[in-house]
């Protein structure tokens, strides 16, 4: 188990770094100069040379990329200042070290994964499993009718109605509003559940899809109808046998799903107005902040990639037939 | 969604004309030899969502191709300005009339602020967004599909180094890299200083969307190839000393048809949804090219006070993508009958 943790984690690392180059060398060696972007319009060409230096700009960008890597691990001395380990460079919008704003941004984005991971996870699976016991009555086709319906919808179309409804007309939830657990943990909860119930929309509808496809492959395998046939109660094997061999495809998008909200859920934030990773990246790229927008590109790449060798490590507990050798 | 079970209950379409089996003739009808695509064509004229979704689909195309002789017939540009210069809207610029300002002139009412023709506006977004979805997906599928084959059909080192390639790209986080690269991509084409046209911003929504799509479908390909070239036909040929392009053409890619066929009507529907997000969030395609990510946004603006405006948009984008993802099951159960889903 251990051995295949590190082989795996040191995969994910190889992934990291090439993701990693990949970015820098985009960024910083395709578009308009960045030293004009950080300078403004009336720069005179002695100033852009000194921003040049400032910057680094002026090396040559391999080695710009290797101080950028060693930033990261053991921090740098910037002209600007000195930054701390996990040094992703200072903000050419506000000259703030781009580690702390994705800091400050952070838990927007943390309680809305969470939040929304539960709730997507609960009505999916749940509405998959009601479907695949209640095989072709009532409740299995409105079931999936709205499942597919929910797979077609934009979080830019329900979001702005689900406010002007739920909120603005029949007041029964909040605002979707930023955060503030030191100050106000019941209203960083209540405001978060707008966002959270919408962002569920278009996921739990492709977990109840799978759960009841993949329940209603077990149900007709022939350890399960063994179970029956020895009198085991349908509850007990419909959870224990049955759901068990559902889990592992499920557990699979679970992870994917996990590892892109957690890195940011960029539509759903930026439609309710919450100052998470994924606004972030937005407003970065508008400013063309290339420090930050590195920052938020990495910081998403880390959970997605994280969130991967943890979905391949689960295998190992849902399915023993899984060897990690 | 009860149509693919009824589906596969039914007997499969026996070679033989329905009409006299039907009639109750004692006599043997006359075997007819049908093609895999006849077959396909038999079964898929049977199930009548997909007949449905194809017309919806159908629908949606001719739209985005006549948009121009559309807002013709109707004598609305998407451009103009008709609540400014017809007077249309109040003082805070919101429509003068209810809902959103409905009426016989403008059938889907006029865009707040700027006072557009919405019907206009939501025919050539269609046009621009469906235009663009289509140029990503028919590059991601040649590309999808080249790689595939070369994948499946050389193995080996080549094999292992372009899926080691395909790894990385799948691994980059998707809507991050279109935010952060469709500026990048469109400041490449555009000399400093000039003006950024639309056209640019078009190549580059194709190209950066394009650089990340193509991978699932050639995943798939080189799966279904790996197991092909072991089949006997394939030996055969290569025994009879044909060459790789013509096993290539002539033997593996008519059985891998299937596949590309269903997989580029499920990717469709995601590319112009993934294009509408990216204009949404303001670094797809710019105002005033009408786009069906862009009116989302306006509407996101107004919604509190017309709240209308958001329907015609959000109704059309549900409907569209609805008709396509049962398409694309429908394709998939004429295509291979034997898929249980």
């Amino acid at each position: 188990m251990l051995r295949f943790l590190v082989r795996r984690a040191l995969g994910a690392i190889v992934i990291l770094v090439l993701i990693s180059a990949v970015t820098y060398f985009l960024f910083f060696a395709l578009p308009a100069d960045p030293a004009l972007l950080s300078c403004g319009k009336n720069c005179g060409p002695q100033e852009v040379a000194l921003i040049h230096h400032n910057l680094g700009l002026d090396q040559p960008i391999p080695v710009q990329y290797w101080h950028y890597m060693v930033g990261l691990f053991v921090g740098r001395d910037m002209p600007i200042g000195h930054c701390d380990a996990p040094c992703f460079g200072f903000s050419f919008a506000n000259q703030q070290p781009v580690w702390d704003i994705i800091k400050d941004r952070y838990p927007d984005t943390l309680t809305l994964a969470i939040m929304g991971a539960a709730i997507f996870l609960t009505i999916g699976v749940g509405l998959g499993l009601i479907s695949a016991a209640k095989q072709g009555k009532l409740f299995d086709k409105i079931a999936s009718g709205v499942s597919l319906t929910g797979q077609s919808v934009q979080i830019y179309f329900i979001g702005p109605l689900a406010i002007y409804v739920l909120a603005d007309q029949l007041g029964w939830l909040d605002h979707g509003h930023d955060v503030d657990w030191a100050h106000n943990p019941v209203g960083s909860i209540t405001g978060m559940l707008l966002p959270a119930l919408v962002m569920s929309v278009i996921f739990w509808s492709n977990y109840s899809r799978q759960t009841r496809s993949l329940m209603v492959e077990q149900l007709s395998e022939e350890h399960v109808r063994t179970a029956r046939a020895k009198g085991m109660s349908s509850r007990y094997v419909f959870f224990r046998y049955a759901l068990r061999g559902a889990m592992g495809p499920i557990v699979t998008i679970f992870g994917i799903d996990l590892g892109s909200v957690f890195g940011g859920a960029i539509i759903t934030e930026t439609t309710f107005g919450l100052h998470g990773i994924g606004q972030l990246a937005v407003q970065a790229v508008l400013q063309t902040d290339l420090p930050l927008e590195m920052g938020v590109m990495l910081f998403g790449a880390t959970a997605i990639v994280i969130f991967n060798v943890l979905i391949d490590a689960s295998y190992a507990f849902i399915d023993p037939r899984v060897r990690l050798a | 969604m009860t149509s693919p079970t009824q589906a596969a209950t039914e007997p499969e379409p026996v070679p033989e004309d329905a009409t006299a089996s039907s009639s109750g003739s004692k006599i043997a009808p006359e075997l007819i030899g049908r093609s895999p695509r006849q077959l396909a064509w038999l079964r898929f004229k049977r199930d009548r969502t997909g007949i449905i979704c194809a017309v919806i689909v159908g629908v949606f195309i001719l739209i985005a191709i006549f948009a121009p002789v559309i807002t013709m017939v109707t004598g609305k540009d998407p451009y103009k300005l008709y609540g400014q210069d017809d007077n249309l809207l109040n003082s805070y610029g919101y429509p003068l009339k209810p809902n959103g300002g409905i009426d016989g002139t403008h059938w889907f009412g006029i865009e707040p602020g700027l006072g557009r023709d919405i019907f206009a506006l939501l025919v050539y977004g269609i046009r621009t967004s469906l235009g663009i979805a289509l140029c990503v997906t028919i590059l991601s599928v040649v590309v999808g599909v080249a790689f595939g084959l070369i994948q499946g059909y050389t193995s080996g080192r080549t094999d292992y180094f372009l899926g080691r390639f395909s790894d990385l790209m799948m691994s980059f986080p998707q809507q991050l890299f279109f935010i952060a690269f469709t500026p990048v991509i469109a400041a490449l084409f555009v000399k400093p200083g000039s003006q950024e046209s639309t056209t640019i911003r078009f190549m580059a929504l194709v190209l950066v969307q394009f650089v990340l799509g193509w991978m699932s479908l050639g995943r798939l390909v080189r799966a279904q190839v790996l197991s092909l070239r072991e089949r006997e036909y394939i030996e055969a040929a290569k025994l009879s000393g044909a060459s790789s392009w013509r096993i290539i053409r002539k033997e593996l890619l008519p059985n891998v048809w299937s596949t590309i066929l269903v997989q580029s009507t499920l990717l469709l529907p995601i590319n112009v949804t993934a294009e509408a997000g990216l204009s949404y969030l303001g670094v797809g395609m710019q105002n005033p090219t009408p786009d069906w990510g862009l009116m989302f946004q306006s509407a996101a603006q107004y919604y509190q006070s017309d709240i209308t405006y958001m329907f015609f948009p959000g109704i059309a984008m549900a409907v569209f993508v609805i008709a396509f993802n049962l398409l694309g099951d429908s394709v998939r159960d004429a295509l291979d009958p034997k898929t249980i889903r």
